[in-house]
């Protein structure tokens, strides 16, 4: 189990960081063709990159306790 | 003891042959005194068995003599021997002499109803005789001395009761009479048959003897009685003709005027009358009195027959009373005949005499008038003169005048004379009435004796008859009584003899289960204690057999035990053990009982297939685990999102414990923090203890836990395993050591 939290980690950060360059290369790409080399769409990209990675890392590591509902429609 | 001696004769003979050559006959000579002296001894005891038979056979069959009978029975001579020693067996004197208490009771009962006809036939007349005939050929056996007494005595008490017949009375009287007779005598001897039909047939025959003499006496006497009768009425009879004759002639001389010779043939004839009358009055006399005589006696012979009491003439008596009131009544009739005609001739002579009287007188007065005439006066007529005529005449006169005064006189007197004369009439009929009356009444009562004589007669006939058939149906019933007797009797006896044979039967049988129940038991309990023994023996090998087995067994387990927990040891630093699959089944197939397969299957399947981490590697692998534990300490359910875990990643960073720290024997709320517990939980781990270590990690919770809980299954399993390893070693040494038995 030790191990899974330092995979888990490993996955997190990855993710992040490939989300986080991906996003700032969208937004690169978007600020550049779209909105006129501004800033912003870099930062938001990136931002959220970093965002969808530590939702993400978040949800990995909240996973164990996360409980889910199931609707379950009974046939009367 | 033969081969006693014979071994010591070979002992001395061995010894003998030592020393000199004379031995063979020194053992000759011992073996021949050893024989004789056994010889001896045998025959001595031979004795003694055989004469201590017989003398016991002796005395018991003198105490019992139901064996005597046996042994004489089934042994020739002996009964010879056993006289000679003992005596004659005694009579049983109690069976047979009841049997002929029994047997002279029916014969003395038998008997009567038997002499009862025999009495009767005395009192009928030949045809009971016969009928007696067979009755006495039906005579029972043996009746003593006292029955042919009672016999006798019957015979005579019932001929001596002729009018009432109570002979059931006498009967049963004479029976116990007899019954008590005859039991007092014993012991009974028989009469011959014969000579009791002989007795009796004597009797009879005296009987008869004694009726033939009576009826004879009696007919003779009748007879003779008859005749002296008859000849007496034959001779009232001619007295009485003569008698009447004579009063007629005598009336007719009287009366009748005839001239003289036929008067004097007349009065010849008269007195020839009178003579013979007067003759055959004498003769009929004499004949009367020679018939009363006989009348007389033949009453008297009858009152003898009567007094003799011979039943069988009663008829006769009878009918010899009825001829003799006959002829008694004849007589009479007779006499009386002839005294009313010799009355009547009374009076015809007197009336003679008076005419005879009145002529002689006047014969006198005329002689005295006219002596010279003669008595016959009616023939002179011729001669007479008229004096003699007038004298006559006046004389005539005279007597006329005479006989009218007395006629006149009679006359007057006549009344008084009739009177007295039906007086003296009346008085002489009295008489005669008195007489007629009284011979009337004699032979009325006569009469009617007889006629009660002959109803009793006829009852005393009906009265036999029935006496005879209530005897006969005593009898009968005597008979059915005396056969139901005997019958029962016969069931008892035959009942207790049975019942004597089942009981006899019935001990047989019991002694001789008893016999083969107790051989049974016998042999039962050899057997049973035979085969309790071999049973032992074989309980003992088994169980020395089962105890080396068991000890095999302990052993292959406890070298099992050895393997797996070798195997245990067998863990690397980080790599786990080997797997125990292999150790644990070569537990398992050296299990024989279900603790120690319960134990062997115990073990985790972890264990079994993979194997089990040392304690060496867990600890280092806490060692590692403990800093991250400590780094996710914060983070539970509730608290997981990504600052938290910089939070507690900060707060592991910044927080210090002790690396090692005692932990109290008990944990309070403060100490389930999880710095703490991994503290205590080190040092358990440091100083060994990895259940305790286990348990406080255990109580981490959150992340912290779940970082652990591979470590703490691992942990688990180790423990596991080495708990069932420890257990199984320490069965396997104790079923080594071989003290305890496996359960």
């Amino acid at each position: 189990m030790a191990d899974e939290y330092g995979r888990k980690w490993d996955r997190c950060l990855a993710d992040t960081a490939v989300k986080t360059a991906t996003g700032l290369g969208v937004g690169i790409v978007l600020s550049v063709l779209l909105f006129k080399r501004r800033m912003w769409p870099v930062s938001f990209g990136s931002g959220l990159g970093l965002g969808m990675g530590y939702s993400n890392c978040q949800h990995d590591f909240r996973s164990p306790y996360l409980i889910h509902g199931h609707t379950v429609k009974v046939n009367a | 003891m033969l081969g006693v001696c014979l071994r010591g004769a070979h002992a001395t003979v061995r010894k003998n042959c030592v020393r000199s050559p004379l031995t063979p006959l020194q053992s000759y000579r011992c073996y021949s005194t050893s024989r004789s002296s056994g010889a001896s001894r045998v025959v001595a005891l031979g004795l003694v068995t055989v004469g201590g038979g017989v003398g016991g056979t002796l005395l018991y069959s003198k105490w019992d003599p139901k064996f005597r009978a046996a042994v004489e029975k089934n042994v020739p001579y002996s009964d010879w021997l056993l006289g000679l020693a003992l005596g004659p067996a005694p009579e049983d004197a109690r069976l047979p002499v009841r049997k002929q208490v029994e047997l002279n009771q029916p014969p003395s009962m038998l008997d009567k109803p038997k002499t009862d006809p025999k009495a009767k036939s005395q009192k009928s007349v030949k045809e009971a005789a016969e009928a007696s005939g067979p009755e006495s050929s039906l005579v029972p056996p043996p009746p003593a001395q006292s029955i042919q007494e009672a016999s006798a005595e019957a015979t005579q008490i019932i001929s001596a009761i002729s009018e009432v017949p109570s002979v059931p009375a006498t009967c049963d009287s004479e029976a116990a009479a007899e019954t008590a007779a005859v039991a007092s005598a014993e012991p009974l001897k028989e009469r011959p048959v014969d000579e009791v039909t002989a007795r009796l047939v004597q009797q009879d025959q005296e009987e008869e003897k004694l009726l033939a003499s009576l009826s004879s006496r009696l007919e003779d006497s009748l007879a003779s009685s008859a005749k002296a009768t008859l000849q007496a009425i034959g001779a009232q009879e001619v007295a009485l003709q003569a008698v009447t004759q004579h009063t007629r002639k005598l009336k007719d001389a009287m009366e009748a005027e005839a001239p003289s010779d036929e008067k004097s043939t007349q009065w010849k004839e008269l007195e020839a009358a009178l003579a013979e009358r007067t003759a055959a009055v004498k003769d009929a006399t004499t004949t009367l009195s020679k018939a009363n005589e006989a009348l007389e006696g033949l009453k008297s012979v009858i009152n003898q027959a009567k007094g003799q009491k011979v039943a069988a003439a009663r008829p006769l008596i009878l009918a010899a009373e009825e001829n003799l009131h006959q002829m008694v009544v004849d007589l009479d009739k007779v006499v009386s005949k002839v005294r009313s005609a010799e009355s009547e001739a009374k009076v015809v002579s007197q009336y003679t005499e008076l005419v005879n009287e009145a002529k002689q007188q006047f014969q006198r007065e005329v002689s005295s008038l006219t002596p010279e005439i003669q008595a016959n006066w009616k023939g002179l007529t011729g001669k007479l003169s008229v004096d003699d005529l007038n004298a006559l005449i006046a004389h005539a006169h005279r007597r006329i005048d005479q006989l009218n005064r007395e006629l006149a006189e009679q006359r007057v007197r006549e009344q008084i004379h009739i009177e007295a004369a039906l007086e003296q009439q009346k008085v002489e009929d009295h008489k005669v009435l008195d007489a007629a009356v009284t011979t009337a009444m004699g032979h009325v009562k006569e009469e009617a004796r007889l006629n009660l004589e002959q109803k009793l007669a006829e009852l005393r006939e009906v009265m036999e008859a029935e006496m005879r058939t209530q005897l006969r149906r005593q009898a009968a019933a005597h008979t059915d009584h005396v056969r139901d007797v005997l019958k029962v009797q016969e069931q008892e006896l035959r009942a207790e003899a049975e019942q004597v044979l089942n009981s006899k039967i019935l001990d047989q049988e019991t002694r001789y289960r008893q016999l083969t129940q107790e051989q049974l038991d016998n042999f039962t309990l050899d057997m049973n204690a035979a085969y309790a023994r071999l049973k032992g023996i074989e309980e003992a090998i088994d169980s020395h057999a089962v105890a080396e087995e068991t000890a095999r067994e302990a052993h292959q387990l406890w070298l099992s035990v050895e393997a797996l927990s070798y195997a245990l040891k067998s863990a690397g630093a980080d790599s786990p053990s080997m797997p125990l699959e292999d150790a644990a089944e070569a537990v398992r197939a050296s299990c024989h009982d279900d603790f120690c397969s319960a134990l062997a299957s115990a073990l985790p399947q972890e264990s079994l297939q993979r194997g089990v981490y040392s304690e060496a590697s867990l600890r280092a692998r806490f060692n590692a685990l403990r800093s991250l534990a400590r780094r996710v300490a914060l983070i539970d359910e509730s608290r997981n999102s990504l600052y938290q875990y910089f939070l507690s990643y900060l707060q592991a960073a910044l927080l210090f414990e002790d690396q090692q720290e005692a932990p109290p024997s008990q944990l309070s709320g403060a100490d389930l923090d999880p710095f703490k517990l991994l503290s205590y939980a080190s040092y358990c781990l440091e100083h060994g203890d990895l259940e305790l270590a286990a348990k406080l990690v255990n109580q981490l919770r959150g992340e912290a836990r779940r970082v652990v809980e591979d470590w703490l299954t691992e942990a688990r399993l180790t423990l596991e395993t080495r708990q069932v390893v420890s257990l199984l070693s320490a069965y396997a040494n104790a079923a080594g050591l071989g003290t305890t038995q496996a359960p």
